[in-house]
C-alpha cells in the first residue's frame, strides 16, 4: 500500500513513488472509476430487474418490461405488494412460499449447528493428540473435500427407501451433516493448528484433561473458525437444490429452492408470483452474507474447497 | 407448522445435547482404561463420530456406487462394463460430455481473469469505494443457483412475437425493431450453454476477486518498489512481479471453480432442464437416477465424473502435504 508522503521530506524511494502514477488506494483514474461503476451497475442489473418485477402487478408485468418502470416510477397503478401477500400463502401457482420459508429454516438450522460440535472434537484430535493413522485419515479427509456429493446419492436413496426416510427432515439433516463434515473438520483443524502450542502445553502441565482443555480453552479460542464454517454450511444448505430435491421432494416439507424451481414452468396463473418467490428465496442468504461477510472471507482464505 | 418448528428445536437440542452426551460418555469410557490404552483409545473417541459420519455418508456409498455401476438399471444383475459402453457410444451422452468440456474450458478461466481484473482495479479506489464495489460484485455468491436462474430471467426471458417482451435482451432487440429470440433454444455454436455459463460466472467472480485481492495486498511492497526503481512500467510490474507471487491463489481459485463446474447441476436443471442441447453430466445423472430410475447409468456417470476429478484430488492432496511441510 502506498503511504502518503509529505512534500520535501521524502527519501529518494518515496520521491519515485510519488512521481509515478502508482497503484495504491485512491490512485484510480476517472476511467477506472467509470469502468468499475458501470460494472457494478451491470452486476446488480438482473437483481434489480427481479426486484422491480416482484412489486409489479400481473397486468403490468405482462404488458411491459421491468425497465419501463424505471422510466415512469410514479405510475402507481403498476405497483403492488399483492404478489408477496399471495405467494406467502396458498395461491394459484400451487406453491406456498411461506410454508417453504419455514421448512428452509427447519432444514438449515440443525444441519448447520449439529456438525460443528462433532467436527470440533475431531479437529482437536487431529491437532493436539498423537495417534496411529492420524495423518493418513486426515489426508483422506482432505481428498474427500473435492469429491462431489453425487457419488453417495444412489446408494443413499436406496437405503433411505428401505428405512422409509425419504421425505423426512431427518433424511436431509443427516445427509448435510455427512456431506459437510470433511469441510468442517478441515477448516477447524487448520485453524487449531495455528493456535499457540504453549497455551495447550501449559494446560497439560496444570493437569487439565483433553476434555477440559477442549471445552475451556480450544472452543473459545476457535470462535472465528466456528463462525466461518457455520456461515459456509448455512449458505450451502439453504441454497442447496439437489439434496433437498432428492430426499425431501415437493411435498409438504418442501424448501424454498425446490419450491422456486417448481414454479419456473408456470405460464398461466401464478407466473407473476415468480419474481416475488425468487426474492423471498434469496433474501435470508443475502442478509446473512452482508452481516457476516468478514467471517465468510476468512473461511475462504483458509483455502477451503468444497466438492 | 408449529409441529415442524418444534421438530427442528428437538433436532437442535437433541442433536447438540446428544452429541455432548456421546462425547462425554466416550471420554469417560476411554478414561476408565488403564495407562497406555487410554492414550490409544481417546483420539478415536474424539475423532470417531466425525470419521463415522464421513464413512457412512461418503466413503461407503461411493464404494457401493462403484459396484452399482457394473449392475443393471434396477441393480438386480451384474452387466459388466455395459453401462459404460452404452453411455459412451450414445451420441447424446457424448454431447453431454462435450458440453461439460466447454464449461470446463470457459468458466474457471473467465472467473479467474474477471476476478483478477476487478481486484486490481478496485484496489485503486479509496477505501469506501473499494468496499462498496467489492460487496456488490461479491453479493451474487450468496445467491442460490435457483435464485440466480430466476434473476436472469429478467435478462433472458422470451415472449412470442407481438406480445410485450419481459427479458432485457429481447427488449433491446424490440427497441431496434427486431423480432424476439428464444435465447435458451439457440444452440448454434452452443450459444445457449454460454448464456447459462454467464449465470454461473456471475455468481463466482466475487469469490475469485476477494481471494485474489487479498493475495495481491500481501505481495511485499519492496518487490514492487524494486521493479519501479529498475524502470518497469505498471503492466510489467503486474505480470512479472505480482502475478508470479499470487500464482498459488490463482490455482486455488481455478481449482475450486473447476470442481464446481464439473458437477454443475442446478443452473442447467432450472433454466433449461438440459433441453436444446445444453445438458451436462450433473443434470443427466439426476435424470438417470431420479426420473429414469436407472441406477446403473446413474452410478456409471458418477464414476466417470469421479475419474475426471481424480487429478484434481491428487493435486489437492499434494498441495496440502506441501503446505503442512511448510507449517
Amino acid at each position: 500500500m502506498t503511504t502518503t508522503v509529505q512534500p520535501g521530506t521524502g527519501t529518494p524511494d518515496q520521491v519515485i513513488k510519488q512521481s509515478k502514477p502508482g497503484s495504491g488506494a485512491g490512485s484510480a483514474t476517472p476511467i477506472v472509476r467509470t469502468v468499475l461503476f458501470l460494472l457494478c451497475c451491470l452486476w446488480m442489473l438482473p437483481v434489480f430487474g427481479l426486484l422491480i418485477s416482484s412489486f409489479r402487478t400481473r397486468t403490468a408485468q405482462g404488458e411491459s418490461g421491468w425497465w419501463t418502470a424505471i422510466a415512469n416510477p410514479l405510475d402507481f397503478t403498476q405497483w403492488t405488494l399483492n404478489n408477496y401477500a399471495q405467494v406467502l400463502g396458498d395461491n394459484a401457482s400451487g406453491v406456498n412460499m411461506g410454508k417453504a420459508f419455514i421448512n428452509s429454516f427447519v432444514v438449515t438450522v440443525p444441519a448447520t449447528i449439529i456438525p460443528i460440535l462433532i467436527a470440533a472434537f475431531a479437529a482437536y484430535a487431529f491437532t493436539f493428540m498423537e495417534w496411529k493413522g492420524r495423518d493418513v485419515v486426515f489426508v483422506i479427509i482432505v481428498g474427500l473435500l473435492v469429491v462431489p456429493n453425487q457419488v453417495a446419492l444412489v446408494p443413499l436413496l436406496k437405503l433411505y427407501k428401505q428405512l422409509d426416510l425419504n421425505g423426512t427432515f431427518l433424511a436431509v439433516w443427516l445427509a448435510h451433516i455427512g456431506f459437510g463434515m470433511p469441510l468442517a473438520v478441515y477448516i477447524l483443524r487448520n485453524y487449531m493448528a495455528g493456535l499457540p502450542k504453549a497455551v495447550i502445553e501449559s494446560a497439560k502441565i496444570d493437569g487439565a484433561s483433553h476434555f477440559t482443555t477442549f471445552w475451556k480453552l480450544i472452543m473459545p479460542m476457535s470462535t472465528p473458525a466456528l463462525a466461518s464454517f457455520a456461515i459456509f454450511q448455512f449458505l450451502w444448505v439453504w441454497n442447496d437444490l439437489l439434496v433437498a430435491l432428492i430426499f425431501l421432494g415437493r411435498g409438504d416439507n418442501t424448501i424454498l429452492t425446490v419450491a422456486l424451481q417448481g414454479m419456473q414452468g408456470q405460464t398461466g396463473q401464478g407466473k407473476e408470483l415468480i419474481p416475488a418467490a425468487g426474492f423471498i428465496t434469496i433474501l435470508v442468504p443475502i442478509v446473512v452474507f452482508l452481516a457476516l461477510q468478514r467471517f465468510f472471507i476468512r473461511g475462504m482464505t483458509s483455502g477451503a474447497v468444497k466438492g | 407448522m408449529a409441529i415442524k418448528i418444534l421438530n427442528a428445536l428437538i433436532a437442535i437440542v437433541g442433536g447438540i445435547g446428544g452429541a455432548m452426551l456421546l462425547f462425554w460418555i466416550l471420554n469417560k469410557l476411554s478414561e476408565s482404561l488403564k495407562g497406555k490404552w487410554e492414550d490409544r483409545v481417546k483420539p478415536w473417541a474424539f475423532a470417531g463420530p466425525a470419521i463415522l459420519a464421513i464413512a457412512v455418508y461418503l466413503i461407503y456409498p461411493a464404494l457401493v456406487t462403484l459396484q452399482l455401476s457394473f449392475a443393471n438399471a434396477k441393480s438386480t444383475k451384474y452387466v459388466g462394463l455395459k453401462n459404460y459402453t452404452d453411455l459412451l457410444s450414445e451420441s447424446e451422452f457424448r454431447q453431454v460430455l462435450l458440453n461439460n468440456l466447454l464449461w470446463i474450458i470457459l468458466v474457471p478461466a473467465s472467473v479467474v481473469v474477471l476476478g483478477l481484473g476487478v481486484a486490481v482495479l478496485a484496489d485503486r479506489l479509496r477505501p469506501t469505494g473499494e468496499k462498496i464495489t467489492k460487496t456488490l460484485i461479491f453479493l451474487p455468491m450468496a445467491i442460490s443457483m435457483v435464485g440466480a436462474a430466476t434473476i436472469w430471467r429478467a435478462v433472458y426471458d422470451y415472449q412470442p412475437v407481438g406480445t410485450a417482451q419481459t427479458g432485457l435482451l429481447n427488449g433491446i432487440r424490440a427497441w431496434f425493431g427486431k423480432d424476439p429470440t428464444s435465447w435458451y433454444q439457440l444452440d448454434k455454436l452452443h450459444f445457449n450453454s454460454l448464456l447459462l455459463m454467464i449465470i454461473l460466472i456471475w455468481t463466482q467472480v466475487g469469490y475469485s476477486m476477494v481471494l485474489l485481492s487479498a493475495a495481491i495486498k500481501s505481495v511485499p511492497e519492496d518487490t514492487i518498489e524494486a521493479g519501479r526503481i529498475d524502470g518497469a512500467g505498471e503492466r510489467k510490474i503486474f505480470f512479472s512481479i505480482i502475478v508470479p507471487q499470487i500464482w498459488g491463489t490463482v490455482i486455488t481459485v481455478f481449482i475450486t471453480v473447476l470442481i464446481g463446474v464439473m458437477k454443475v447441476f442446478d443452473v442447467v436443471y432450472v433454466a433449461t432442464n438440459g433441453q436444446f442441447n445444453t445438458d451436462v453430466v450433473g443434470r443427466r445423472f439426476y435424470y438417470e437416477m431420479f426420473t429414469n430410475g436407472n441406477n446403473g447409468y446413474a452410478a456409471a456417470i458418477v464414476v466417470l465424473l469421479m475419474i475426471a476429478i481424480t487429478p484434481v484430488l491428487i493435486y489437492q492432496v499434494r498441495h496440502f502435504k506441501r503446505e503442512e511441510a511448510n507449517r
